[in-house]
């Protein structure tokens, strides 16, 4: 047991730094309920009867397009942690149990993805994306995304893989499974928490990004969602209670997701399956 | 049920040889257990008969079939770990019938074959339970239970009761002498533990830095070791060796005084030798003349009826003599001990027994 001093030391910090993480997204959220000169007269004032005003939310639900703008960017974001998690998985379980000639020298090729920033290859991107006819597709931004969270992916999955007991894929290769069944009815279920960890650090980014979506797909209704909000931000003129309608609709999804992956992080699954 | 053959097995790991030349027959049916000092290369013999290991040399057939190149799947093989290796994310049941479910056997034939290796293992209560709720004997139960749903030709055991406390492993042991009876299995053992060896071993095989010392009954190990190795590891607690020179009349121990033996064929006057006798063939205060040794008390353990004498000798070396009974002795006190001649194990200075 810790002391009960640094126990309330430990959450006193925690809690300092919940409130400084949360004040601007409640700040966010109360502005987009008021009228726009409560927005600028009083900002830190939650909203009161006199200053509620729901026309920012009105506007953002009563625009065709951002509806689309909203599956474009769930579409990517979990076609994005799907194919991370699927490939990061095979990728790690390979370099982590087989060896094979070059093994070594792939795993510190695939660790320098995670120092070199993919946004350094913009330029190439483009062009790649260009040849192959996928500019303003979701699939561009899709591969573009997998590729820049796959090596952090690959390099936290097969710590993960490293620590299951040697035992246990021998067990089942005594039970006669072939490696993918290893792979998928051993590893993958082992894995849970590992997997749930990686696709929340996967979905913010993504979710957030708008460098990719304006160099990739800008126009054609592919943007995403914080694309889409810039549509509301003019050059003489910007919709406040309209952004701030938006950015409070846009944490919904990102939340619903990790809330579902958080309740794979929390349950220890490896416990009981040796000594 | 098949035989298992081994003929000049090798192993290694990079430039390390673990396992030298090893020639072991498991017959159809019989229980061997493989003894040895940690790092000998049990797991690995093991481990190379299950398809866990490549082997760098030698012939391994199961039943008659080669199976070096064979998958572990394809060898008829079950293996049951130290650290039970159970599927954490199954239950017991689905622990069970895993292996099957991925040889296409129908669901009806799983959960009949299951719930029979339940019932020989009394595991029915427990059977949708997962591996974290149960306790480490109902673990390794588990783990017997999946190596025996599936029917295999030869059981492989590694170390499989080390992680059990005392009184549960006593248990268990009795268990596995059981199940070996009735299943009529080919099995071959691990283990560190003396009494396991010599209560479940048909044979029990020596090993010793990658070589097997010698194999046989348990007691033709006990009564007859073949070398100063088997005679040191075998027997608890170890047999005493005190070094001496052949003489015309039997063994001369320097100061420890000579002893007439009636030396065997292969004894040559004026060569070193080394006498072994097990504590419980040495009696404290006994009356065999010829074979009497003077001593000093060290240490008296008494537990209960028997108990062991610590023996500083003459020389210098350190004896320990079996007691029965209360024998009046504390640390200090000066006897002798006698040793029984029917008993008395000679080494030549190879370290091979002469007699
Ligand atoms: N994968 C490996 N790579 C290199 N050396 C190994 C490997 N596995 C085992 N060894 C070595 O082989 C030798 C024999 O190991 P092994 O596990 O067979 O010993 P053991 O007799 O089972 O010991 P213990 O009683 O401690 O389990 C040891 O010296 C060990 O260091
Ligand atoms: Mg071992």
């Amino acid at each position: 047991m810790r002391k009960p001093a640094s126990a309330f030391a430990v959450h006193a910090i925690l809690g300092l730094y919940t409130l400084l993480a949360i004040f601007p997204i409640v700040l966010v959220i109360m502005n987009s309920f008021k009228a726009k000169r409560a927005i600028f007269n009083t900002p830190l004032r939650p909203p009161l009867p006199e200053t509620f005003d729901p026309i920012g939310y009105s506007r953002v639900f009563g625009d065709s397009s951002l509806p689309f703008y909203y599956l474009n960017s769930i579409t990517v974001t979990v076609g994005t942690i799907f194919l991370t998690l699927l490939t990061g998985a095979m990728a790690a379980w390979a370099l982590s149990e087989y060896k094979f000639r070059w093994n070594t020298l792939l795993a510190l090729y695939l660790s320098i993805g995670i120092m070199v920033p993919i946004r350094l290859g913009s330029v190439a991107i483009i062009q790649l994306v260009a040849e192959m006819n996928l500019i303003n597709t979701l699939t561009a931004l899709v591969l573009v995304y997998t590729a820049q969270n796959l090596p952090l992916a690959v390099f936290i999955l097969s710590e993960f893989i490293a620590q299951i007991p040697r035992d246990l894929r021998e067990a089942a290769r005594c039970d006669g499974l072939s490696e993918y069944n290893i792979f998928l009815h051993i590893i993958l279920p082992l894995i849970r928490p590992a997997m749930a960890t990686v696709a929340v650090f996967t979905m913010i980014p993504v979710w957030n990004d708008l460098w990719f979506p304006l160099l990739l797909a800008p126009t054609g209704g592919k943007q995403t969602i914080t694309l889409g909000v810039q549509q509301f931000l003019g050059q003489y003129i910007t919709d406040w209670n309209a952004v701030l309608a938006a950015l409070s609709t846009a944490i919904v999804p990102v939340l619903v997701l990790y809330v579902i992956f958080s309740r794979q992080l929390i349950r220890g699954l490896t416990s009981g399956a040796v000594k | 049920m098949a035989e298992v053959r081994i003929e000049k097995l090798r192993k290694s790991f990079g430039a390390v040889e673990v396992l030298k030349d090893i020639d072991l027959t498991v017959e159809d049916g019989a229980f061997v257990v493989l003894v040895g000092p940690s790092g000998c290369g049990k797991s690995t013999l093991l481990r190379s008969i299950a398809g866990l290991e490549p082997v760098s040399d030698g012939i391994i057939t199961i039943g008659g079939r080669k199976v070096n190149d064979l998958a572990p799947a394809q060898r008829e093989i079950a293996m049951v770990f130290q650290s039970y290796a159970l599927y954490p994310h199954m239950d017991v049941a689905a622990n069970m019938g895993f292996g099957l479910r991925f040889a296409g056997t129908p669901k009806a034939e799983i959960a009949a074959r299951v719930a029979e290796a339940a019932r020989i293992l009394q595991l029915e209560p427990l059977l949708k339970r997962r591996p974290r709720e149960l306790s480490g004997g109902q673990r390794q139960r588990v783990a017997i239970g999946r190596a025996i749903v599936r029917k295999p030709q030869v059981f492989l055991f590694d170390e499989p009761l080390s992680n059990l406390d005392a009184a549960l492993r006593i248990n268990t042991r009795v268990e596995i002498a059981k199940l070996h009876k009735l299943l009529a299995a080919t099995i071959v053992y691990v283990t560190h533990d003396q009494v396991e060896a010599m209560t479940l071993a048909d044979k029990i095989v020596v090993m010793n830095q990658g070589r097997v010392e010698q194999q046989g009954k348990p007691l033709e190990l006990y009564y007859r070791p073949a070398n100063l190795f088997v005679a040191g590891f075998i027997g608890s607690p170890a047999m005493n060796f005190l070094p001496g020179k052949v003489t015309p009349g039997g063994v001369d121990l320097g100061a420890d005084g000579a002893l007439a033996l009636p030396l065997p064929a292969g004894a040559v006057p004026g060569s070193a030798v080394t006498l072994g006798v097990r504590p419980e063939h040495m009696r404290i205060a006994g009356t065999a003349d010829g074979l009497r040794i003077d001593a000093t008390v060290e240490l008296v353990e008494r537990l209960g009826e028997m108990g062991y004498v610590h023996l500083r000798l003459p020389s210098g070396a350190v004896a320990i003599a079996e007691i029965r009974g209360d024998v009046g002795l504390g640390t200090g006190d000066r006897t002798s001990v006698a040793l029984d001649p029917a008993h008395l194990h000679l080494f030549g200075a190879d370290g091979h027994r002469i007699a």
